[in-house]
């Protein structure tokens, strides 16, 4: 037994080499991780004017030093959330069957002509400016959210992410965008962002 | 009846570590394939803001990017210390942003062109003043679809 040749190659150090390689890898690399807030820009063409009413407004100006003033009043960033969701989900008119808001005389008559109106300075920080952002994006989707439950008993964002998802076949993809449509419809993002005004 | 045929011998094989190479490279295959390299050298700060309702973006076929920020410590004698647009590996103007997305967006396959996202990499300190330059720049060759990115913000705490 002693003195048989060992005829195997020695392979325990093929383990250290491969994990110098592994470490090699991970520490040069990152993992891309891009995500971020989608917005659709306005045509440069678009010149048309249309009559909006007052109550159909919210007007939200940032300024320099990241201040809200929303509908002409100082508003702390965390109550910008629930200002937004009152103010699409107001129904005023009557004609919004599926709003449950308070139905206010001076608050929007329907979703789908209400307006969010972003203006900011031209110092205003982005940091404050996608902290805003966001915080409509979150008024949004809790409403998509809510209305993707009634309909078809998931959340909207939900939806989205398996809309997204590679993994998802095409016949089941065309029944998500059907459905994102449908709740998109129901409260349309109108975000108006007019050229910033200068002091 | 049947007997089992006690197998007690005393003195166990040793654990095969023959495999564990190929348990290794696979570790390594994984990472170099969901991994990149990170090949932009980034001459500006880029610090990014941080949000909530973020979306992902899967489809990196059609994404052309412009990173805007505080220039680097090395280039602040050039270039100053306001934030300054980076397309590709250099800096450039407002008025080179259109050239170069439609530039960008010729290079790409014929299908892909209208989708197209321009992702603003945006430094959190850049004023909102050049932003909207650039927005507007962006219109103006109607790349429409753009992207904030952002950093995702754990689960609020309050």
């Amino acid at each position: 037994m002693r003195n048989r040749a060992n005829t195997e190659v020695n392979a325990g150090s093929m383990a250290d080499i491969a994990f110098l390689l592994l470490i090699f890898f991970l520490v040069t690399t990152t993992i891309e991780t891009d995500a971020g807030i989608d917005r659709l820009l306005p045509r440069i063409d678009d010149t048309s004017t249309i009559v909006v009413r007052q109550r159909n407004i919210l007007t939200v100006n940032i300024n320099n030093s990241g201040a809200l003033l929303v509908e002409e009043e100082l508003l702390p960033l965390e109550e910008l959330k629930d200002v937004v969701i009152a103010f699409l989900d107001n129904g005023g008119d009557g004609s919004c069957d599926y709003c449950k808001g308070n139905r206010e005389e001076t608050s929007s008559d329907n979703p789908n002509i209400a307006i969010v109106s972003l203006r900011s300075d031209r110092q205003t920080a982005y940091a404050d400016y996608i902290a805003v952002q966001n915080e409509i994006t979150a008024g949004y989707n809790t409403l998509r959210n809510r209305e993707a439950q009634r309909l078809f008993g998931s959340d909207y964002t939900a939806l989205e992410q398996d809309y997204l998802n590679p993994q998802t076949g095409p016949l089941q993809k065309e029944q998500l965008k059907a459905q994102i449509l449908q709740i998109q419809e129901l409260f349309p993002l109108n975000l108006s962002e007019a050229e910033t005004a200068s002091e | 009846m049947i007997r089992f045929k006690a197998r007690s011998s005393a003195s166990l094989p040793p654990v095969s570590t023959a495999s564990l190479p190929d348990i290794v490279f696979m570790l390594l295959f994984f990472f170099m394939t969901v991994t990149t390299i990170q090949e932009k050298d980034l001459k500006v700060l880029n610090q990014l803001p941080d949000a909530t309702e973020i979306k992902k973006l899967e489809k990196k076929d059609r994404l052309i990017y412009i990173h805007i920020g505080p220039p680097e410590q090395q280039y602040r004698s050039v270039y100053g210390t306001e934030p300054q647009i980076q397309l590709d590996d250099s800096f450039a103007r407002v008025s080179d942003i259109g050239p170069y997305v439609l530039q960008k967006r010729e290079a790409l396959p014929a299908e892909l062109r209208s989708l197209v996202t321009v992702v603003l990499k945006v430094d959190e300190k850049a004023g909102m003043g050049l932003i909207n330059d650039v927005k507007q720049e962006l219109r103006k060759v109607n790349a429409l679809k753009i992207n904030y990115a952002t950093i995702e913000k754990a689960a609020q705490g309050d």
